[in-house]
């Protein structure tokens, strides 16, 4: 295996404020080759977004506190110097988000936001940076580029925004890039198209992504490999065909159960029973277990350490469906 | 270009309506404006001659629109009490006003952003607490009882600026012997300005760093002093109506304010029009007054519209 392109062993971020701090993240541990794929699945207030961005330290300072490691390119991100972030943050490592209409600044246009990264990182003349702009829009394939790098934010469409955000983002060439549900606020119909052109892009530039969703099907298109998170751990992680295919933990396999894709129509939905616990006094033992119908006295009492049910799989669980407590997987499973 | 021709035209109706009331304004006051011409032992002849030169014998409606007529030939009349062009007495005091003006607001400007962009910048901390404080202060105390305050401080117990009046009105404008008279009563006009212009910024300024494109320019390597900058502009559209409109209420002057520092401005001279029952002048100062509240409020709607892109279609 060739060097990790962004390793992160033993994650936490706890958010201090008033009263009781809020645990977000507890003992995240996440491995990225170059060029790869990597899609965090998880329900809002999972600590998906938090993961992402910490990755890039973009957390508020004061309020968060983090622990654990994050290497980038063999480099310690948690180390680094404000100077250093900046250097890194939009050359090498780039962000998208899931609203392109408040992520963009609303009083600047398009190219000057773009060309304002470029000149950033990579310096040159106004000219320069613009035609680079103008380069980068044509290559997220935006329509009469020439004419949008001119155009506000509010002046284009939501498919458009987001095409432009992806441009802005990828304007420096950076080696990873973070996109936090950049899909999950267009229509369905523009939503594939941005995932075809983010799948494209990557294969072209070869650069490794980042992509956190809640929708499963969006992971399926566009994953090499997955992560599951729930109240701030993650729960499982495989390729994308095995652990949306054979799921081990009964948190994945709730819910595949629960999408309502692939349901007949009229066919009950097997919603997972109960809430996500509060953050700010998580259970001593496994943070699904009151959901979880395989639960175990164990589950309630610790929380379950890492097992690796296959090649390139890590589940935390004490009971993975369709493997034996033990690690070895046994012939069939019941999702 | 039709946006700007577009705020024109909805400012005439709000013209036409301004000049109603100012008109119909010395009708609804009680008190009779005739009661300051004639002697109080006046025969109902001398009465009806009075009124007839004055015009006052005709319907409300050809009285109005006779006074409309002068007024758009610049004719505001004579005031009652001076004899004197009521458009000359207007523009002498507005020119006093102004004076102030053009020290107040900026200075309300100046310390009221600063105050904002430093109390947003550590919400819940000291220096937001202080500012929240200060405006707050600034914003209740009657400006007058300030005025009023100062003088005792400054002037009688300290000896260092004038008490009253604006000098020998010789001097040149900005030097230290009219500057000196202006400072107290500029104080006095420009807290109230400042507190708003202060807690505005700042709830601005907060509610803009909480926008995700501020996380995108980090996110893009930006320095802080260029995401500072981002917000700054971002902030500036709300700044200026705010400011546009603490501007007409300035130049409005203060009658209280004036009147502590026996300033002649605008807010002085309407006293005098009410105390003197001047009826011309009262209307001719309402009017321009009124008038330069809406120039502003149409400068502020352009100016907003060139600053902010999502203004200039719709």
């Amino acid at each position: 295996m060739s060097a990790p392109l962004l390793e992160i062993a033993d994650l936490d971020v706890a958010f201090h404020g008033d009263g009781t701090p809020v645990q977000a993240l507890s003992g995240v541990s996440l491995r990225l080759d170059p060029g790869q794929v990597l899609c965090i699945i998880g329900e809002s207030g999972s600590g998906k977004s938090v993961t992402l961005r910490a990755m890039m330290r973009l957390l508020p300072e004061r309020r968060a506190r983090i622990g654990g490691q994050i290497s980038f390119a063999g480099r310690d991100v948690l180390a680094m110097t404000d100077r250093q972030l900046r250097a890194m943050r939009g050359r090498e490592m780039a962000m998208i988000f899931q609203e392109p209409m408040t992520a963009l600044d609303p009083v600047y246009t398009i190219g000057a936001q773009i060309a304002e990264t470029v000149r950033r990182h990579l310096g040159g003349t106004q000219a320069a940076a613009r035609a680079r702009a103008l380069d980068m829009l044509e290559r997220v394939g935006v329509p009469s580029a020439a004419r949008r790098l001119d155009a506000y934010p509010h002046e284009l469409s939501g498919g458009l925004r987001q095409r432009a955000m992806i441009a802005l983002a990828l304007s420096c060439g950076p080696q990873l890039l973070l996109a936090d549900e950049p899909t999950t606020a267009l229509d369905a119909t523009v939503q594939i198209q941005v995932l075809l052109l983010l799948r494209r892009l990557q294969a072209e530039l070869g650069m490794g992504i980042v992509f956190v969703t809640h929708d499963l099907g969006v992971a399926a298109e566009i994953a090499d490999r997955v992560a599951v998170m729930y109240a701030g751990r993650i729960v499982e992680e495989g390729s994308v065909a095995e652990v949306l295919g054979r799921p081990a933990h009964p948190y994945t396999a709730g819910l595949l159960a629960s999408s309502v894709e692939h349901v007949a129509p009229g066919a009950e939905i097997a919603a997972i029973p109960g809430a996500p616990p509060d953050l700010r006094a998580l259970p001593p033992g496994c943070s699904f277990a009151p959901r979880c119908r395989h639960a175990v006295a164990a589950c309630d009492a610790t929380v379950p350490p890492p097992v690796r049910p296959g090649p390139g799989r890590m589940a935390r669980c004490f009971t993975p469906l369709g493997f034996a407590p033990s690690g070895h997987a046994v012939e069939e499973h019941v999702a | 270009m039709g946006t700007v021709l577009r705020r024109l035209l909805l400012a005439l109706p709000i013209a036409f309506g301004v000049s109603v009331v100012c008109f119909a304004l010395v009708y609804i006051a009680p008190g009779d404006p005739l009661q300051t011409i004639v002697p109080p032992d006046a025969t109902q002849a001398t009465i009806d001659a009075v009124k007839h030169a004055y015009g006052l014998d005709k319907p409300l409606v050809v009285q109005y629109l006779i006074w409309l007529w002068r007024v758009l030939h610049g004719n505001l009349g004579t005031s009652i009490s001076t004899t004197r062009p009521v458009a000359l007495e207007v523009m002498l005091a507005l020119g006093n006003t102004m004076r102030l003006v053009a020290l107040a607001m900026p200075a309300a400007l100046i310390v009221g952003y600063a105050m904002g962009v430093a109390a947003a910048r550590f919400p819940g901390g000291w220096i937001d607490r202080a500012v929240t404080g200060i405006a707050v202060v600034g914003v209740s105390l009657p400006n007058y009882w300030v005025g009023v305050v100062l003088v005792i401080l400054c002037a009688v117990q300290w000896s260092l600026l004038p008490a009253t009046g604006m000098g020998s009105g010789h001097a040149a404008l900005l030097s230290w012997e009219s500057l000196r008279f202006m400072i107290l009563p500029s104080i006095s006009l420009a807290l109230i300005p400042m507190g708003i212009i202060a807690r505005s910024t700042r709830a601005c300024v907060l509610d803009l760093a909480s926008h995700d494109f501020v996380l995108t320019l980090r996110a893009k390597g930006m320095s802080e002093s260029t995401v500072t900058r981002h917000v700054l502009r971002n902030a500036l559209p709300q700044v200026i109506a705010i400011v546009g409109l603490q501007f007409g209420y300035l130049m409005g002057g203060s009658i209280l304010v004036e009147t502590v520092f026996s300033w002649p401005g605008s807010g002085f001279l309407l006293g005098r029009a009410i105390q003197n029952r001047d009826v011309p002048l009262l209307q001719g100062t309402v009017l321009v007054l009124a008038m330069i509240f809406v120039a502003t409020n149409l400068l502020v709607d352009l100016l907003q519209v060139r600053l902010d892109p999502r203004l200039r279609r719709g």
